[in-house]
């Protein structure tokens, strides 16, 4: 089995902010995956979602399903991460005051990311952008 | 700590929580009358996102979009709003397609934080 799904993310568009990874929660529960590994790549998925909406310009996600585990890549062209070891810890957060006023930008998206992925690789070229890249075991 | 305090709590249908602590009901279609398993009361979506639990109640400040989302991610019961803030439109038409309750109470968190927890109690 292989299911693959694209989306593309405009930066800064809340209003859209969560779309794929609801559209990716619906298959996963079609195929009857398990709930708990359903929130762990809901959680992991939607906070790398917001993380394109809120810092970078554009991006797009690539969701490959097979009946073993999910593979979700997030690419996007923005800023660009300098430190990623300082952007993980927890509390840390470049944020604007507006994304701050919604609630979100409070330096916990990657920490959840990390707590909700079994594999997360993370690349990054400041000035050009970030890639995620999340996998979790589905069975 | 935390296993006592999941035993003590009690499921309470939507309409009997309305009911009890007098919640304004925004949502203009029938909402779904989902069992509240307990309470989360953030304004932080990153906090909800990770440590929220299906079925609980979100109490909040936040009046936007994102708020129907999270709740339907994470199969949160109803969103709360606090301190007398009513939703925005477009956050109000997301949970409605979702059928998630949204509700309203004159008290701050802490008090409805408070009533609603002694609500859920055996």
């Amino acid at each position: 089995m292989l299911i693959k799904l694209e989306y593309k993310i405009s930066g800064g568009d809340f209003t859209r902010a969560g779309h794929a990874s609801s559209e990716v929660k619906k298959n996963l529960k079609q195929l009857g995956v398990d709930p708990l590994i359903i929130r762990r790549v809901v959680v992991s998925m939607y906070e790398a979602e917001v993380n394109i909406v809120a810092h970078a310009y554009n991006g797009h996600i690539k969701v490959e399903i097979e009946s073993h585990r999910i593979r979700i890549v997030l690419a996007d062209k923005g800023p660009g991460i300098p430190d990623i070891e300082m952007a993980m810890r927890e509390g840390y957060t470049t944020a604007s005051q507006q994304v701050r006023e919604m609630g979100f930008g409070a330096g916990m998206g990657l920490p959840n990311i990390k707590k909700n992925s079994d594999i997360l690789n993370i690349t990054s070229i400041v000035n050009e952008g970030t890639t995620v890249e999340i996998i979790n075991n589905l069975q | 700590m935390k296993k006592i305090v999941t035993e003590k709590v009690q499921k309470m249908k939507t309409s009997e929580l309305i009911q009890k602590l007098n919640l304004r009901v925004f949502n203009s279609n029938q909402i779904s009358d989902a069992e509240i398993t307990g309470g989360y009361t953030s304004d932080l979506l990153s906090d909800v996102m990770g440590n929220a639990a299906p079925g609980q109640a979100w109490l909040t400040l936040q009046t936007h979009k994102n708020v129907a989302a999270i709740a339907s991610l994470k199969d949160l019961s109803a969103i709360v709003l606090v301190n007398n803030n009513t939703p925005e439109n477009d956050m109000l038409e997301a949970a409605e397609n979702e059928g998630i309750a949204v509700l309203g109470s004159q008290l701050p968190a802490f008090e409805l934080s408070a009533a609603i927890y002694n609500a859920l109690q055996v």
